[in-house]
């Protein structure tokens, strides 16, 4: 589901970033790291921007299915 | 013959039957309930008694059926009701059409009955109480479709996040069929295909209009749910047996909404610095290589007889570097709002790891060669130094060099004195090209030295 996915790349970037400033990296191992870390934050970016916005609400028709209706704030004294 | 009245048994019992029922129509006693029965009649039978006395008690299924808590022997109570007598055996009773908890109100006790019950049954463990999802992209909301709550929720999500589907559920929050509707709406809105997460409550209000969510039917409807439930009745200090159940409990509707979304705002600004901190260790990373290069560039020097060869790789070791990071430029775009030199210092071209191995490597031969007394050719190693300083991913020109050419010939000029007054030349800067007239020659010399090339392109 794309909700696993965001967590794990958002881990996995995490950690990406944690070992390139431990300094343990060869050059070329760090080059490698900051090419994954690029390509999981542009993962993770596009998931945040993925849902649609949509306000419905479900009524029942006559044969008792749930339909969604588009749905807006009345004004009302509460 | 006395004069005495003597009644028989049936009129005596006729007599206290008139005159108990006459005078205790309406009454209004309290005890406490022993002998407790409920066959399946549906009638309730037990005894009202205090220290002292004790008084028999029957409330039937038509009144009894509308009592919120369960009558149990020990408890303290009040009764409405009205005194029967019973001819054949000569007992009174009293009818019992009212009943309540003396001390605790009926509706509290209900409560505490519930929530013990189901506290048994585990329905409260927080080991079975859900994370929220972080990335919820359909949200579901039982509640009135009118009304405070639904208003406050909508609201704050727009403003936080408004890029998520919401469902509602509208539904009857308060009175008779209120909890039947809330149930059943958990239970349909539940199945809703890509539901991630529920919203079930209510503004605030009293006791009994947050009954509903007191009810039975509602708690084991959130128990069953197959997404994770948050509840949100009423105001911070309310506290229904809905929320004990939830997998969490907002104190309001307006704090339910901070709690589905807050996640993202969270997530957005957690995703950004991994970003920042990225690109800075690999730009420090870059950095304290190009350092070491340029060192390993100072200290090197020559063999004479080898100085050629030696030029020769580094000319190519310059000029790779220069063209993978221009390829590179192209495509790592902005999208991380970086600025142009960051990307260029950024680059995870292969080359520049080869680049930085093989370097090593003429550096280690150089010395396991034995230190010779070299001749450094300062300048051209400085030529070198200083390009490799001033490259950038821009083209030269891009910093207001140009490429003069003279014409026909198209021969690069790169010493005045190759130009007379009068000779046509083209002239090529970062943007666009031009022919010009040479007016007037100064400098340029004949060159003691030979010149260097960083092979065939720039300059």
């Amino acid at each position: 589901m794309a909700e696993q996915k965001f967590e794990d790349a958002f881990q996995k970037l995490e950690s990406i970033v944690k070992k390139l400033e431990d300094g343990n990296l060869s050059l070329e191992e760090s080059l490698k790291a900051f090419e994954e870390g690029v390509r999981l934050s542009r993962f993770c970016s596009k998931k945040l921007d993925e849902a649609e916005k949509k306000v419905e609400v479900l009524l029942k028709d006559s044969d008792g299915r749930l339909l969604p209706k588009p749905f807006s704030l009345e004004e009302e004294g509460d | 013959m006395s004069s005495r009245p003597i009644y028989t048994v049936s009129q005596l019992t006729g007599e206290i039957k008139t005159l108990l029922e006459k005078n205790f129509e309406n009454i209004w006693v309290e005890g406490e309930i022993s002998n407790f029965r409920h066959p399946t009649s549906g009638h309730l039978y037990f005894t009202l008694k205090d220290e002292s006395c004790q008084l028999r008690a029957v409330m039937f299924r038509m009144q009894n059926r509308l009592l919120k808590f369960d009558p149990e022997d020990g408890l303290q109570i009040v009764c409405y009701g009205r005194l029967t007598v019973y001819d054949p055996r000569g007992e009174y009773q009293i009818v019992v059409d009212y009943m309540e908890p003396k001390g605790l109100g009926a509706l509290q006790l209900a409560f505490e009955q519930l929530k013990e019950k189901l506290a048994r049954e585990g329905l409260f463990d927080s080991a079975r109480k859900r994370p929220l999802p972080t990335l919820p992209q359909k949200i579901g909301i039982v509640t009135s479709p009118t009304g405070a709550a639904i208003r406050d929720i909508l609201q704050i999500i727009d403003r936080r996040f408004a890029n998520v589907h919401i469902l509602l559920y509208p539904v009857r929050v308060q009175g008779t069929g209120a909890a039947q509707e809330i149930a059943q709406a958990i239970e349909e809105l539940g199945r809703w295909p890509a539901l991630e997460v529920m919203i079930v409550g209510r503004g605030g209000g009293s006791l009994e209009d947050l009954w509903a969510f007191n009810e039975e039917e509602v708690a084991r409807a959130i128990h069953r749910s197959p997404v994770p439930v948050i509840s949100a009745v009423g105001h911070e200090i309310d506290f229904t047996i809905a929320d004990f159940v939830a997998d969490l409990r907002a104190p309001t509707p307006s704090a339910a909404a901070e709690l589905v979304v807050r996640n993202k705002v969270e997530l957005v600004q957690n995703l950004e610095n991994q970003v920042w901190r990225l690109n800075q260790v690999v730009r420090t990373t870059l950095e304290s290589w190009q350092e070491r290069l340029e060192s390993l560039i100072h200290r090197l020097t020559d063999p004479r007889k080898r100085i050629a060869d030696q030029r020769l790789r580094l000319d190519d070791f310059s000029f790779r570097l220069a063209t993978s990071i221009q390829q590179g430029l192209g495509r790592r775009s902005e999208r991380l709002g970086l600025k142009r030199e960051s990307l260029f210092l950024l680059h995870p071209g292969k080359r520049v790891a080869d680049f930085s191995r093989r370097l090593s490597q003429a550096y280690h031969r150089l010395t396991i060669s034995g230190r010779v007394a070299l001749r450094l050719n300062r300048q051209r190693v400085e030529v070198i130094a200083g390009r490799l300083r001033t490259l950038s991913p821009l083209s030269v020109l891009e910093r207001g060099y140009s490429i003069v050419r003279r014409l026909p010939s198209q021969e690069i000029i790169r010493e005045a004195s190759r130009l007379k007054p009068h000779d046509r030349v083209n002239v090529k800067v970062h943007r666009g090209e031009f022919t010009a007239r040479v007016e007037k020659v100064a400098g340029g010399e004949e060159d003691p030295q030979p010149s260097l090339t960083l092979g065939s392109k720039g300059v």
